[in-house]
């Protein structure tokens, strides 16, 4: 069969799944629609998690990022894995024996405070919305490139599909369709990876691949340091950032992942304390195997790319390279017309350009597998991009439902709850859709700054709530803001109103705008413990409050009370 | 109805902090040290195919990640019925 056929039969049947999975699980109540009803297996939500997680940005582009960057790609691996552990020793016990639905919630509750609340609101739909923006982009594209319809169209599809299921089903539609998307998008992503591996380094394991012997006997990564360097690029394993914007980079990644809140969400979904602690376990598992696989897959993929390329005959470049060059993610240009390809460092002779993107989507085609391995990477790439999507938009609808329509209007009927959380997520899809479709030209760059602006503003808050019964509503709101608009004045002067100055010399202490929401969680601390030792004490239920949350006893299902 | 015993809460805190100061200078070793502060350092070390600092950095540290949370997992299960503090 041909490899469309085989990409909307696999496709196809990934989204019957999805759907009748939706249908099967649909929300009755603002429980089951906000917390999937509270009753989520660890292993369930781990995996959940790890879908909700790993978007079509990990699943396609991550691999080419770090096969472009090498040792500097690590920021991301170590950032997007690290903050794990952070949640789940810091925050997901703790907040999910408080037992409510969402941050602004906690915020609320333990800063005794509308205002508060309203902050972390703005900070949550801020965040998600960026993200989601980019989500969508993504989906249209994913769906562009494989359905060769056009990107509007993909992206329409996806809004269809992520409505059907996010509204209908809240919560506890997403949480299982995210099950099944998470073996789909796992598979669809290991079995290219181990047929290169195998045929490369004869090794059927990618993370002992990404150490093993090449053909000639040499350590592959030894000779792709060394292959690099002959062409006069960078060596793979060695760095060129800073060591401070490389640290700063990976702690903004790392404490902005516990921060966000389509991921603190989740765990408020399994039934205990204990089960929150092992949830974020097995998420880490699941989310591990793809994230160290990515290494690997991006070192074969730019080792193979050079390989069958770097000084070959243009006659004779192997199938693959043809077959991407119709989509312009691989371009040829002979520019000294010497019928042989060269690759280099410097632009005005360089005559290959690759696209980072190619690294997992030509995968199958590099390791020769057949056509329906193809339709699989389709499926799967699809799934990363639906399942984080559908995610986001559950945060924005419960945001705007219960956050801001039950704290002024407290007195309203479950099921006309239930109904505006519904309306609130279809208005975001549709939203979302939009900018999808048009997308303004700082959607790409801000979406990487989501994770500054979450380390700054919610995760410091979030921690002294727990840790600190001293912090009170003057100092978590004072922080809190001075987090966000440092972080976010920091980011807008480099990315928007100077970018030509947006150099490692005019960088604070070298730290980019990448790497800026360290330093404004470090802020974010700092003024809040000083404004709260100014300030009175938080009252006595507060108190009371932290030293219940710290208990595991007695945490029964999530509520309203 | 027999009133509970106290709870030994502060005990159960402490044990807690504790527990998170190793875990996360582990954490923070693995990831911040191994693979950013003295990765040249570590570069000179082989690990098969591997310098071990650049195998930290993409590879080694997120292991350690998981691992790190099993352990707090089970330490935590464990502290939770000494101070009977668990859920059932």
């Amino acid at each position: 069969m041909e490899i469309l056929t085989w990409t909307y039969l696999l496709v196809g049947i990934s989204f019957a799944i999805y759907i009748g999975i939706a249908i099967w699980t649909r929300a009755g109540s603002t429980k089951e629609f906000y917390v999937a009803g509270g009753g989520v297996s660890p292993l369930a939500n781990g995996m959940a998690t790890a879908a909700d997680w790993m978007s079509a940005a990990s699943f396609i582009s991550m691999a080419g990022i770090i096969a472009f960057a090498g040792y500097d790609g690590s920021v991301y691996l170590m950032g997007w894995t690290g903050g794990y552990v952070l949640l789940a020793l810091l925050l997901a016990p703790y907040l999910r024996k408080f037992g409510k639905f969402t941050v602004p919630d906690f915020v609320g509750d333990r800063y005794y405070s509308k205002t508060a609340k309203i902050v972390a609101v703005i900070c949550a739909l801020f965040i998600s919305f960026t993200y989601v923006a980019g989500q969508m982009r993504g989906v249209g594209i994913v769906f562009s490139r494989y359905l060769e319809v056009p990107i509007e169209w993909g992206v329409v599809i996806g809004m269809c599909i992520v409505f059907f299921y996010a509204v209908l089903g809240g919560m506890k539609g997403i949480t299982y369709t995210q099950v099944a998307q998470y073996c789909v998008l796992i598979f669809a992503y290991m079995v290219p990876a181990i047929f290169i591996s195998m045929q490369l380094t004869g090794n059927p394991i990618p993370q002992l691949g990404l150490g093993g012997e090449v053909s000639d006997g040499t350590y592959l990564l030894d000779k792709l340091d060394g292959v690099l360097a002959d062409l006069g690029f960078a060596e793979y394993t060695s760095g060129r950032k800073g060591m401070m914007d490389m640290f700063m980079i990976t702690l903004a990644l790392m404490v902005g992942t516990a921060g966000l809140p389509h991921v603190i969400v989740r765990f408020f979904t399994v039934p205990k304390v204990k089960d929150a602690r092992l949830s974020a376990g097995y998420a880490l598992v699941f989310i591990a195997i793809l994230y160290t696989t990515a290494p690997a897959i991006a070192a074969f993929g730019i080792y193979n790319a050079i390989n069958s390329t770097s000084e070959k005959k243009v006659s004779e470049l192997p199938a693959w390279i043809s077959t991407w060059q119709k989509t312009d993610l691989i371009k040829v240009d002979d520019k000294n017309g010497d019928g042989i390809v060269q690759y280099l460092p410097d632009q005005e002779k360089n005559e290959l350009s690759i696209d980072r993107d190619i690294m997992v989507l030509a995968s199958p085609e590099i390791a020769e597998l057949p056509n329906w391995v193809v339709g699989l990477v389709a499926a799967g790439a699809m799934a990363a991009a639906l399942s984080t999507a559908a995610g986001l938009l559950l945060v924005i609808s419960t945001s705007v439902s219960r956050d801001l329509f039950k704290t002024f209007k407290p007195e309203i009927s479950e099921k006309k709850e239930l109904r505006i959380a519904r309306i609130a997520a279809a208005g975001a899809v549709i939203l979302a859709g939009y900018f999808g479709v048009n997308p303004p030209g700082f959607v790409a760059q801000v979406v990487a700054f989501a994770f500054g602006l979450a380390a700054a503003s919610f995760f410091p808050v979030i921690i002294m709530g727990i840790f600190s019964d001293r912090i009170n509503k003057e100092g978590a709101i004072a922080g809190m803001l001075t987090g966000l608009v440092f972080t976010l004045a920091y980011i807008i002067y480099f990315k928007f109103i100077s970018p030509e100055l947006n150099t490692a010399e005019n960088w604070w202490f070298g730290v980019s705008p990448e790497g800026i929401g360290s330093i404004g969680m470090i802020l974010n601390f700092l003024v809040c413990i000083l404004v709260s030792s100014f300030t009175p004490a938080p009252p006595k239920e507060v108190q009371e409050m932290v030293q219940d949350i710290r208990i595991p006893r007695g945490a029964g299902q999530a509520s309203d009370h | 109805m027999p009133s509970e015993p106290k709870i030994n809460t502060k005990g159960y805190w402490r044990k807690n902090l504790q527990t998170l100061f190793i875990l996360l200078f582990i954490w923070f070793l693995v990831s911040f040290g191994f693979g950013v502060l003295w990765v040249e350092e570590l570069n000179q070390i082989r690990l098969g195919g591997f310098k071990l600092g650049f195998w930290f950095a993409q590879q080694g540290s997120i292991y350690v990640f998981v691992l790190l949370i099993f352990v707090y997992v089970y330490r935590m299960n464990k502290l939770d019925k000494e101070f009977d503090v668990h859920e059932d």
